[in-house]
């Protein structure tokens, strides 16, 4: 930073200073006209459908059309999933973390770990559930290796990877690395210092991190929550490929919809997309805003 | 106590992470009853299928790439050399795709690129690739942008581009021949990264109706048994070859830094 505003006076003073002022503005003008078109109007293009009649003209009517039983609860099941799977995947995410920073792990595992998280948090979609229908489905690993050792059948108990909680269970193999990724620097973070001055006034481990530590990373860990939250809630390809088209989540139905207006009204279909982005929108913002804050201390 | 509760929780992690992993190899080497072998493989490496629409993937993850390249690097250069002021601007719409579903975007390009307007861009199966490919490069914008700008930021933007300007270098030589070699490194991370999210891609592809790898490997997976868990081992492997090649090019470059 400290560079470029150095060297900008000069290169000012060359092209002459007065005109340079909007022109300066040009050289993005690539970026914003790409921005504008694969980005900004195809999002706008949705959030006006959302709001016009189908002969033209405004309404609120695709709004509250959304209201039927169907509809509403896909937007459940899916806030309900996202949840599950942000309030899971963080505190075994954090878990780890902790593990790896504060547990006295050999170093040497905290390498490996890191990497093997940035592939698992991309390792999503299509092959992530062919990998949990080979492993927990009804022929895969665990259910034959149970079945033929000790005689027990899952499907018996009700376990099913083609489920709500085999969903679950999927979509934690990117979310736990995700955390992990975000939170292990958010713990790097935390100074010695604070540990050793809670230490010297008496305090014990909990009430370290009960009254020092977790007030600290609060807005880290409450930021991160969202952002764990926004990318299950926006995940199609992992439930479409483990339990097909007919799962009642809102990113299945807009697919199926996109695909054949299942829906009967194309402008539904706008408005479901604009809940999506509502949704996401509120849960990233908050991110956003506590990431901000939390940057504050953990510098 | 605290040292058993951290490896208590590090081996159920682990256990959890390499289940799936043991599973789907196992499973895509059963094939052939009674024992193990690579059937699996060979029947999907030999499939056409298999073939066309991988590389078709590949070369679309090689286009995100460089339309990606040109047009995050010169815009992330730009801002710090001359338009600081644009920054927050310029990072708040690189993090949009972030915010906004991959669903949501590629349902406003079908309707805004659609046959009856303006630029009908999903009538034809090239305008529909470029689409596609314009799609896969919103989703790398924020890794590719965060990528580079750190690049950057390493780097004495003012004064290259002076000593460049001052040996008579045009903005095309400067970004050419100093600022990209300066960056090669978060280049080729964001660049990885890129081909790592764009080979498997499912929605936008399916969606545009183009014969992509994501939306082959669904197909297959809702017909055959052992072929998927093969193809998810192979998804696997790219995946993992692209972290690592990031590692690899980043520890290189630190590498040269200390002997410099």
């Amino acid at each position: 930073m400290a560079n470029s505003t150095t060297a900008a006076p000069s290169l000012k003073a060359r092209t002459g200073s007065g005109v340079a002022l909007p022109w300066r503005w040009l050289g993005l003008a690539p970026f914003f006209l790409f921005a504008l078109l694969f980005l900004i109007l195809p999002t706008m293009r949705i959030v006006i459908g959302a709001f016009e009649a189908q002969g033209g003209g405004f309404t609120f009517q695709n709004i509250l059309d959304l209201n039927t039983d169907s509809i509403r609860s896909a937007y459940w099941v899916s806030i309900e999933l996202s949840v599950t799977t942000a309030l899971l995947g963080g505190l075994i995410g954090f878990g780890m973390a902790w593990a790896i920073v504060f547990g006295n792990l050999p170093k040497r595992l905290r390498g490996p770990l890191m990497t093997f998280s940035g592939v698992a948090s991309n390792f999503a979609g299509v092959p992530l559930a062919f990998a949990f229908i080979a492993t927990f489905g009804p022929a895969g690993m665990i259910a034959v290796w149970l079945r033929t050792e000790y005689g027990i059948n899952l499907r018996a108990y009700g376990i099913n990877i083609l489920s709500y909680w085999g969903l679950v269970a999927t979509y934690l193999f990117f979310q736990i690395p995700l955390m992990i990724l975000i939170i292990t620097p958010a713990l790097d973070g935390l100074k010695r210092e604070w540990r050793e001055a809670a230490e010297v006034l008496g305090a014990t481990a909990w009430q370290y991190w009960r009254m020092v530590a977790l007030p600290i990373l609060f807005p880290a860990l409450l930021g991160t929550f969202a952002l764990l939250f926004a990318n299950a809630f926006g995940a199609v390809a992992t439930a479409y490929a483990l339990t097909g088209p007919q799962l009642n989540i809102v990113p299945i139905k807009l697919f199926a919809q996109i695909r054949g207006d299942v829906l009967g009204n194309p402008n539904l279909g706008y408005a479901l997309a604009f809940g999506m982005i509502v949704i996401t929108g509120i849960a990233n913002g908050v991110y956003i805003w506590l990431r901000t804050r939390s940057e504050r201390w953990l510098k | 106590m605290k040292k058993f509760a951290a490896w208590a929780i590090f081996i159920f992690g682990v256990v959890y992470f390499v289940l799936p992993l043991i599973g789907m190899t196992e499973f895509s080497l059963k094939m052939r009853r009674g024992v193990y072998s690579f059937d699996a493989y060979f029947k999907v490496l030999a499939d056409p299928q298999f073939q066309a629409t991988f590389t078709y993937s590949i070369m679309l993850a090689l286009a995100t790439i460089l339309i990606g390249v040109l047009i995050v690097v010169p815009t992330a250069y730009w801002v710090r050399l001359k338009v600081p002021e644009a920054r927050p601007l310029v990072e708040f719409i690189t993090l949009l795709p972030l915010v906004i579903p991959a669903i949501v975007i590629v349902f406003g390009y079908i309707r805004m690129y659609n046959t009856s307007s303006v630029l009908p861009l999903t009538g034809s199966a090239f305008g529909t690739d470029i689409l596609l490919t314009m799609g896969y490069v919103t989703l790398a914008l924020p890794y590719m942008y965060r990528s580079v700008d750190t690049g950057l930021r390493t780097i004495d933007v003012g004064t290259l581009t002076e000593a460049a300007q001052s040996l008579g270098a045009g903005w095309v030589t400067i970004l050419g021949r100093v600022i990209l070699p300066n960056v090669l490194v978060a280049v080729l991370s964001g660049a990885f990264l890129t081909f790592a999210i764009v080979i498997g891609e499912f929605t936008m592809a399916a969606l545009l109706n183009r014969p992509a790898f994501g939306p082959y490997m669904q197909i297959l997976g809702a017909n055959r048994a052992y072929e998927p868990p093969a193809l998810a081992v192979i998804a696997f492997a790219i995946t993992w070859a692209c972290m690592g090649l990031i590692q690899l090019v980043t520890r290189f470059a630190g590498h040269e830094r200390a002997k410099a």
